[in-house]
């Protein structure tokens, strides 16, 4: 199996979005274009609304991801987890996938038995470990996220140190919604470690609106923009090597 | 699919029985013995007696502890976790669905907390000793434990010996740690990577010491490594090996056989240290005691001056 890269968009909120676009509507988009969505709810003390907590699991399952509700302090450790779990299942879809062209169209995982399912799982760790990762961090600004914010940051760092000691590529990127001017702002471009976020955070100021869907819209759109110029790269290659 | 998955299966009752759909053996649920953070581990009544059964609805988490518990095997010699003895799917009545387990054998003990709590501190060192001889087995087999915790370690048999249970997050030596929990985890304290070394598991064998004596654990704030060194220099028993805690917290250990032979020194050092401070204890109680009774003699012979010029006045 060629080695690929995984693409995850992990968004961060603490409730319902209350502008633009369905952001299930946009999480079923991102996932036609090989893009998993997870989503984790910040809570404070307070309990979540019942409107909130059912966007952010429709989110998550529209997405092909994982999602998870959590206190401010457990933060950290949700999101390296939520990050992880999410990697495993892309991974064990696209292993379930070759598995049905082997097995026939019924075959999956859970149908094998343990013993095969042993070796199996060796193969998606494997791949786990080494596979090259991009992740799109989200974060949620507006009003009631402003006293998270710090949390968020530590949270991200500590993604960075569990993922940086896979034996595969991580790329980052973070964007902040609402934005300044539009949907949603980028501060962070892509970049291997997420140290620099220090410098971005405190700058953030916090909005009204909760544009959860338009954001998400805008962050497909900061994939694609790499994904075509890279396409426009590896589009050369081979006109490089005819000159050659 | 949501994460909660052990909240998700509701607890099974005892006298539940469990078939597996593969091979075919029955459990009968006795109790439950925990909750880890994939999935429910039961006592239960196997065909040849009661046995540990990890139930859980992520089937990829149980195979890969499935995985680790299989190559464990391969380590000769010492028993490096419980023994795998049976895998298998089965239809769980309750959540209407197909979960996974397993079966290993059933390590009778006690936690390692309440263990130290009733039998006294002067096993830490002796049990973490026990340990580390482990982990040198386990590192020299090419893995690393990961989540290292007291919740992790039992104490089991009439002459007290410290098990690894749950290999939830053991890890290949080289790739990225699976699971851990943060007071145990460098990276947290920010003392070093989350890659699966050596000096990872060395680094919590030092908290695992820490937390014996500071029960209720602690969080960080701002200077990690200062507040680290001030919560083992405010402990009378932390104190004593402060030289080995804190080079496992720098992560200055690359084998545990190195940490193993200081802890060692330090141990003797330690109680022949004691033993003499005891000595010098009791010659000063006896000093104290001999100054007490000059005093009280002085006063004697003063009162009966002073009542006998008394009388002559009179």
């Amino acid at each position: 199996m060629r080695k690929g890269t995984l693409r995850q968009i992990l968004l961060i909120t603490d409730g319902c979005s209350n502008h633009g676009e369905d952001p299930i509507a946009m999480a079923a988009l991102a996932k036609e274009q090989g893009i998993t969505i997870n989503v984790i709810g910040v809570l404070d003390q307070d309990i979540i609304d019942e409107n909130g907590l059912r966007e952010i699991e429709g989110i998550a399952l529209s997405g092909g991801g994982v999602s998870q509700v959590v206190y401010a302090k457990q933060l950290s450790q949700t999101v390296q987890m939520v990050t992880r779990k999410a990697m495993t299942q892309t991974l064990q879809g696209v292993v379930n996938q070759e598995l049905k062209q082997i097995l026939g169209s019924h075959a999956s995982f859970e149908d094998l038995p343990p013993e095969k399912r042993s070796e199996v799982m060796e193969v998606v760790e494997e791949l786990g470990e080494t596979v090259n990762l991009e992740v799109l961090i989200l974060v949620d600004t507006s009003g009631s996220m402003k006293t998270k914010l710090p949390t968020v940051k530590e949270a991200l760092f500590d993604l960075s140190l569990s993922l940086n000691a896979r034996l595969g590529n991580n790329r980052f990127s973070i964007f902040v919604f609402p934005g300044k001017r539009g949907d949603a702002d980028k501060v962070l471009d892509w970049t291997p470690k997420l140290e620099a976020i220090s410098t971005v955070f405190p700058k953030l100021t916090s909005g009204g609106i909760t544009p959860t869907g338009p954001a998400i819209r805008e962050a497909l759109h900061h994939f694609n923009k790499k994904r075509s110029l890279r396409s426009l790269l590896s589009d050369d290659d081979p006109y490089i090597e005819e000159s050659m | 699919m949501m994460i909660h998955t052990s909240k998700n299966l509701c607890k099974l009752p005892a006298g539940t029985v469990v078939k597996g759909k593969w091979h075919r053996h029955s459990y009968k649920i006795v109790k439950s013995l925990g909750q880890g953070a994939n999935g429910v581990v039961y006592l239960a009544q196997g065909g040849t007696g009661l046995v540990a059964l990890k139930i859980s609805d992520n089937s990829s988490a149980i195979i890969s502890e499935v995985n680790v518990l299989r190559r464990f095997s391969e380590v000769q010699g010492v028993a490096l976790g419980p023994c795998l003895l049976d895998v298998d799917d089965w239809f769980h009545p309750y959540i209407n669905r197909t979960v996974s387990f397993y079966v290993m054998e059933y390590i009778k003990g006690e936690d390692f907390l309440s263990f130290i709590h009733k039998k006294g501190k002067e096993w830490i060192a002796i049990l973490m000793l026990q340990l580390l001889g482990d982990l040198e087995k386990l590192h020299a087999a090419g893995w690393v434990f990961g989540d290292l915790k007291p919740e992790n370690l039992i104490v089991s048999g009439s002459v007290p010996r410290v098990r690894l249970v749950d290999v939830g997050g053991t890890t290949l030596r080289g790739r990225a740690i699976k699971e851990f929990t943060e007071f145990f985890d460098r990276g947290y304290w920010g003392m070093g990577s989350r890659k699966a070394e050596p000096s990872y598991d060395l680094f919590a064998v030092a908290m695992i010491m820490i937390n014996a004596c500071y029960p209720n654990r602690f969080e960080k704030k701002g200077n990690e490594k200062e507040q680290l060194r001030a919560a083992i220099l405010s402990n009378s028993y932390l104190k004593k090996y402060e030289k080995v805690l804190l080079r496992a917290i720098e992560g200055q250990y690359d084998a545990a056989d190195e940490m193993k032979k200081d802890l060692i020194q330090l141990i003797h050092q330690s109680s022949s240290r004691q033993g003499k401070r005891v000595e010098n204890k009791q010659k000063h109680s006896r000093k104290k005691k001999r100054l007490l009774e000059t005093a009280f003699l002085v006063i004697f012979v003063l009162f009966a001056y002073i009542l006998y010029l008394y009388a002559q006045i009179l």
